[in-house]
């Protein structure tokens, strides 16, 4: 038995702790706003948050998770209030949108992290997580976006 | 954790039972949350299969194409609500199903391709918004005992002189009894109020919480998850299979031989993946084991030396070249290319003893659904698809052989249960379907004015439609050739007096298909690579050079001249920058770019695209936007980066590792300009792929004096 959290909730799970923590989350927790695109730590549409720290869940096996709070898409906020979701609409930036969680949970690290990011910062950060669609400037100009409005005091 | 578990589980369940199997990831406008089926379809009327009104004043669009980024859930709406004069902020949408009415008005069948979803859709979802909007006049007519003439509809009210009014939704019940018009009149274009405007998409809220349902994502009471072991190379036959060890793993259900392989089926994806792992399978490999891409292309190279089967003629160039002195050959080579969209293939099939109901991201139903019918031994009125969100699509999931949903159904009859098949990235990338490798051979001359003279352009590579229900629709027959395999080259716009097309059928065993742009996707890289090599060996500027040969095609023009103007075409740049350009028209959409780049130590860097489009009256400049930029950084991607190459029969390839693409850091500037125009609405998905390698290439030459004639670009170190 394994026990972590996710989005706050306390979970108890009886899975091979080898399993890839993606895979608890999708198939066993349901949460499937966190999607698989590689299983290799190549892509980032997997990425949730461990503890704060964003990691690949492809790769991470459940056991790391073990008295750890995890964070995924879902919940990020119950009523898409983050400063990134609402920028990530204000900019229009999904197409297809399967890479967006992982996207989004990437640069809410960033954005703790750095507050003000530079186009720099945004591309050490953001750089492992492909989009198939090419929404990159989209996200770039959403980041900044937040950025702003985080630095405004607007939003929470 | 029980709740978001219930919470997902019931909803899907609820909303299929409740409407009959439609809906999956429902939209409301204003909220972030899904609509239960159940509410929406409280009641209201339905005046015709692609729109529902209710008496909430809720008005949900049936969109029949599939939404896989390019933005149909929101640019159909908006023709529809156009002509209804909806109140847009009450607008939702639905996937269709599988329905004769649902047709593509052009191909006959339920089909998302060939950019042609909004130019099909433009009368299609205005006729039914109108239609709409005269029921619930009339309706409102007869409430009012007025003539319907007298009336006024705005913003989801039908209003008369004196401003009474009444709404949508109060008109939507007693509107149902009212006979459909046969013809309704359409607003003149002039009056449009919502289309031509750069609305938000509608489903961009589901996007950024999680909520949004890709196929991958369905997961039914019950259902269990398939992987497969599939052959090692293509044409493989399996001889024989051990599943000892796997059978024995956690989690696993079944291991059962299918026609393309080994289905190993479990509770979750992970356990059918390791146990997956641990089949062997002894395979008959085949022709195709001893296959070298390497090979290929040698073979295409010398096949490229004599004369094809002719295209197109005009004038004599073969003795324009023959005496010509100023004359130059070169010849240019594309890789095989996965489509690689970030949502691996998947299908989910419940297949039950007198009923089917799958859930995929498809971008063709209805032969999917023939094909699953076929297989299950069932009608195909029997056989349901509900169309998921695609995690991409470019092409790939519109499979003419419905290879992943076959097999689905395959793995469903041996599973007796519900089972949703997913592919692995390496299964997907690996699965075949690319875009064929391709070579051109182009020979010209420009006369001692630096006119261009001659042009014998000889493609080979292997037909796409051969072998499919395509082959006779194209006419490939008759004609002798697959013109998807020279469309882009064929209608080649300069005006050079001698011209000639010639196309050779490359054959290899490698399943091909089409792919965001189909034959443009390197015909556009080859003309307009070669076009640049005339200007120069005309000594004049490329952009001149084809400004002087489309004089009869002001549209080319119109583009050609806006992208060139927006990128500041013979202004001084950065020192190691340079400009390229190409003008190319595809999907009867007319698109011009101008790459900026610099090249470092061998390592081409794109700093900035500019990409301008005549889609004729567009209908939503932003997610046309949106496309040019996508477009320009999925062709980036290839042109940079992207091959699939076989050894032995293997690919090479396998992850984005091996397969790489533009990322954030490497991913220019792109800009985006739209011609305004009267003209009849056109594609745009893929209309802004095939400048982009030419342009880049272009820009390589003019900034290095190299000419790249090979994709993937790959530079010596020493420049």
């Amino acid at each position: 038995m394994i026990s972590f959290s996710v989005n706050k909730r306390p979970v108890n799970i009886d899975v091979d702790p080898s399993t890839p923590l993606l895979w608890v989350l999708r198939d066993n927790l349901e949460l499937t706003g966190t999607k698989y695109g590689c299983g290799v730590a190549q892509c980032g549409a997997c990425t949730v948050h461990l503890d704060g720290e964003a990691v690949r869940s492809c790769v991470a096996p459940v056991s790391r998770a073990a008295g750890k709070e995890v964070t995924t898409i879902e919940g990020l906020s119950s009523d898409v209030s983050h400063p990134l979701q609402l920028a990530w609409i204000a900019e229009d930036v999904p197409q297809c949108g399967y890479c967006q969680s992982g996207q989004i949970m990437s640069a809410a690290v960033l954005l703790r992290e750095k507050p003000r990011p530079t186009d720099e910062d945004i591309d050490d950060a953001m750089t492992g997580n492909i989009c198939r669609c090419g929404t990159y400037p989209r996200i770039r100009k959403a980041i900044h976006r937040a950025a702003g409005t985080i630095a405004k005091g607007g939003a929470k | 954790m029980s709740a978001p578990t219930m919470e997902r589980r019931e909803f899907l369940k609820f909303s299929l039972a409740a409407s009959g199997g439609l809906l999956i990831g429902l939209y409301v406008p204003g909220g972030s949350k899904e609509a239960m089926a159940g509410e929406q379809a409280a009641s209201g009327f339905m005046p015709n299969a692609f729109v529902r009104i209710g008496t909430d004043e809720r008005i949900t669009v049936i969109v029949n194409h599939s939404e896989m980024g390019q933005g149909v859930y929101t640019s159909l709406p908006m023709l529809l609500a156009e002509e209804l004069d909806a109140d847009w902020s009450k607008i939702g949408y639905e996937p269709a199903p599988v329905d004769a009415r649902y047709n593509h008005p052009v191909f006959g069948m339920q089909i998302t391709g060939g950019s042609t979803s909004v130019a099909s859709g433009f009368d299609q979802y205005r006729k039914a918004g109108a239609a709409a909007r005269a029921m619930l006049v009339a309706e409102a007519a007869q409430r009012w005992n007025l003539d319907p003439t007298a009336l006024r509809t705005e913003s989801g009210s039908v209003l008369d002189g004196s401003n009474r009014r009444l709404t949508y939704g109060q008109l939507a019940e007693a509107a149902a009894k009212i006979t459909p018009p046969t013809e309704a009149k359409l607003k003149d274009p002039k009056t449009f109020k919502l289309v031509g405007k750069p609305e938000k998409r509608l489903d961009t809220p589901l996007k950024v919480n999680g909520k949004a349902i890709f196929g991958i994502d369905i997961k039914e009471r019950g259902m269990l998850t398939a992987v497969l072991a599939r052959g090692p190379v293509f044409g493989a036959k399996m001889k024989s299979f051990d599943d000892s060890r796997a059978r024995a793993m956690p989690g696993v259900r079944k291991i059962v031989g299918v026609p393309t392989g080994v289905a190993v089926i479990a509770d979750t994806f992970w356990q059918a993946k390791m146990a997956r792992d641990a089949v062997r399978v002894d395979w008959d490999e085949g022709a195709m084991s001893s296959f070298d891409t390497a090979d290929l292309i040698q073979q295409y190279r010398e096949t490229a030396k004599s004369p094809g089967k002719s295209v197109r003629r005009d004038g004599d160039p073969d003795a324009e070249l023959a005496k010509a002195e100023k004359k130059i050959e070169a010849v240019y080579e594309v890789p095989y290319l996965p489509h690689a969209m970030m949502e691996p293939l998947n299908c989910a099939i419940d297949l039950r003893a007198d009923s089917c109901e799958i859930w995929t991201g498809t971008q063709f139903q209805t032969v999917d659904r023939a094909s699953a019918a076929q297989v299950a031994g069932l009608p195909p009125e029997k056989v349901q698809i509900h169309t998921t969100l695609l995690g991409g699509g470019f092409g790939r999931r519109a499979n003419p052989h419905s290879d992943f949903v076959i097999e689905a159904t395959h793995v469903a009859k041996a599973a007796g249960a519900a089972v949703k098949v997913v592919w692995t990235r390496e299964d997907d990338m690996q699965g075949g379907y690319y875009r064929p490798a391709f070579v051109h051979a182009i020979a010209g001359s420009v006369d001692a004015d630096g006119n261009a003279a001659s042009w014998r352009s000889r493609l080979v590579g292997q037909s796409i439609m051969a072998g499919t229900m395509f082959e006779e629709v194209m006419g490939m027959k008759q004609k002798g050739y697959d013109p998807a395999s020279v469309e882009g080259a064929d209608d080649l716009p300069y005006e050079i007096p001698n011209l000639a097309i010639e196309s050779h059928q490359g054959e290899a065993g490698v399943p091909v298909q089409w792919w965001r742009s189909v034959g443009h996707s390197h015909t556009g890289f080859a003309t307009e690579c070669f076009i640049d090599e005339l200007a120069a060996l005309a000594k004049k500027d490329p952009y001149e050079f084809r400004r002087g040969l489309l004089k009869k095609h002001p549209r080319h023009l119109g583009v050609l001249e806006l992208a060139a103007q927006k990128a500041g075409w013979g202004k001084p740049l950065p020192n190691g920058r340079a400009r390229g350009i190409a003008v190319h028209f595809a999907f009867e959409s007319y698109n011009a770019q101008v790459a900026e780049v610099s090249v470092t130590d061998g390592k081409v860097r794109v700093h900035r695209i500019v990409s301008a489009l005549d889609c004729g009256r567009y209908v939503n400049p932003n997610i046309l936007a949106a496309q040019l930029e996508g477009g320009a950084i999925f062709a980036a991607s290839a042109a940079l980066y992207q091959e699939l190459t076989f050894e032995n029969g293997r690919l090479q390839q396998t992850n984005f590792h091996s397969f790489p693409m533009v990322r954030m850091n490497d991913c220019p500037e792109i800009e985006t300009h739209l011609i305004e125009s009267q003209e009849k609405s056109t594609g745009a998905g893929e209309p802004g792929v095939p400048c982009t390698a030419p342009a880049i290439a272009n820009a390589i030459f003019a900034a290095t004096g190299k000419r790249v004639r090979k994709l993937p670009i790959r530079m010596p170190e020493a420049v």
